[in-house]
């Protein structure tokens, strides 16, 4: 019962805190989204870890607890993935932008240097 | 001009205030009538002030991007500049412009071409695990280029029209990307690339290292883009 306890009030916590950053803005409703969906499985077996033996058995695992542990493993692997995968992606975008502003930075040099010059020549 | 070619000279530069007011300086004496860009690849130093003092156009990046993000820019540039040729030069002086125009010569029949040392001229011999690495992406490069390479890391480099485009839009930014992995695709797409032999020189400046634990770890950088550049479309 005391475990029950532990777990199933960790599971609302996190569901507070994604409900919380999702209201202020602070977390991209592409990612919030993908939490609250896990919350959603992850709340009703924190309070009964064994709704998921029989899919255990039906698997091979011993108990539905180490089930949910593997599963729990291999999305966060696979988060990490698709963040690394975010990452890259925004270094592409800010790459293109460096290069962008360093063209146009070195654009407004030339016609800077070509304005000057037509000036002391004109004067 | 160089042979009738409108020319831009592209100069990647990181921290090289000591040696790119030289560079900039022989190029443009040995080459008149080409246009030399610097792309100050983020320095912390005066390189870009000293590069423009000594006659380049300088293209400024605001942040360290390596050698391919700074290339592309180079590529981005000659393209919207029109400019027929565009060859990529080192900034610490170890290539001899006077070879510019050899490379230029050979850009009438090929679409990349490459100078490189260890191809009959000047003296530079490397050992150890660098030396592997060369051995291993000479012979695959080769093969895929179907022309004898035997200097694929060279960052002496001239490029056509149509080279130039595809690297506008298409330059890997990561490590050695910019010259292994440039040459798989270039390769692949039907351009014909070829080398040409040329005496490196000593740098001007800094110092290449000799640690033979960089030197393995190089070698396993580089067999892994090459793998990666050979499974890649």
């Amino acid at each position: 019962m005391k475990l029950t306890l532990v777990t199933g009030l960790t599971g609302l916590l996190l569901l507070g805190t994604i409900v919380e950053l999702l209201r202020r803005r602070q977390l991209r409703e592409k990612y919030g989204m993908l939490w609250l969906a896990v919350l959603i499985i992850v709340i009703p077996l924190s309070l009964f870890p064994r709704l998921l033996d029989n899919v255990a058995e039906l698997l091979g695992v011993a108990s539905g607890v180490s089930l949910v542990l593997f599963l729990g493993i291999v999305f966060l692997l696979l988060v990490c993935v698709h963040l690394s995968w975010e990452v890259s992606a925004l270094e592409e975008e800010t790459r293109t932008l460096a290069e962008d502003f360093a063209l146009l930075r070195a654009q407004i040099d030339a016609d800077r240097a070509a304005r000057d010059e037509l000036v002391s020549t004109d004067g | 001009m160089v042979n009738g070619k409108r020319t831009l000279i592209i100069i990647p530069a990181l921290n090289e205030s000591g040696s790119i007011a030289d560079v900039v300086g022989e190029v443009r004496g040995e080459l008149p009538g080409v246009d030399v860009l610097v792309v100050d690849d983020g320095s912390t130093d005066r390189t870009a002030a000293v590069a423009a003092a000594a006659g380049a156009r300088v293209a400024k990046l605001p942040y360290n991007l390596g050698v391919g993000g700074a290339m592309r820019l180079g590529y981005r540039y000659a393209r919207d500049n029109d400019y027929d040729v565009a060859i990529q030069i080192d900034a610490d002086g170890q290539h001899d412009p006077r070879y510019v125009p050899k490379l230029v010569d050979l850009l009438d029949d090929n679409d990349l071409v490459i100078g490189a040392r260890f191809a009959g001229e000047g003296d530079y011999n490397v050992r150890g695990p660098r030396r592997w690495a060369m051995v291993m992406l000479s012979a695959v490069l080769s093969r895929v280029a179907r022309t004898k390479l035997t200097d694929t890391t060279s960052g002496f480099r001239a490029a056509n029209r149509r080279v130039i485009e595809m690297f506008a839009g298409w330059y890997p930014a990561e490590y050695l990307g910019d010259t292994v992995e440039t040459l798989v695709h270039t390769a692949r797409r039907g351009y014909r690339i070829r080398q040409v032999p040329v005496a490196m020189r000593k740098r001007m400046a800094g110092t290449p290292s000799h640690s033979p634990a960089k030197a393995m770890i190089y070698l396993g950088r580089a067999f892994a883009v090459l793998t990666l550049a050979l499974i890649r479309r």
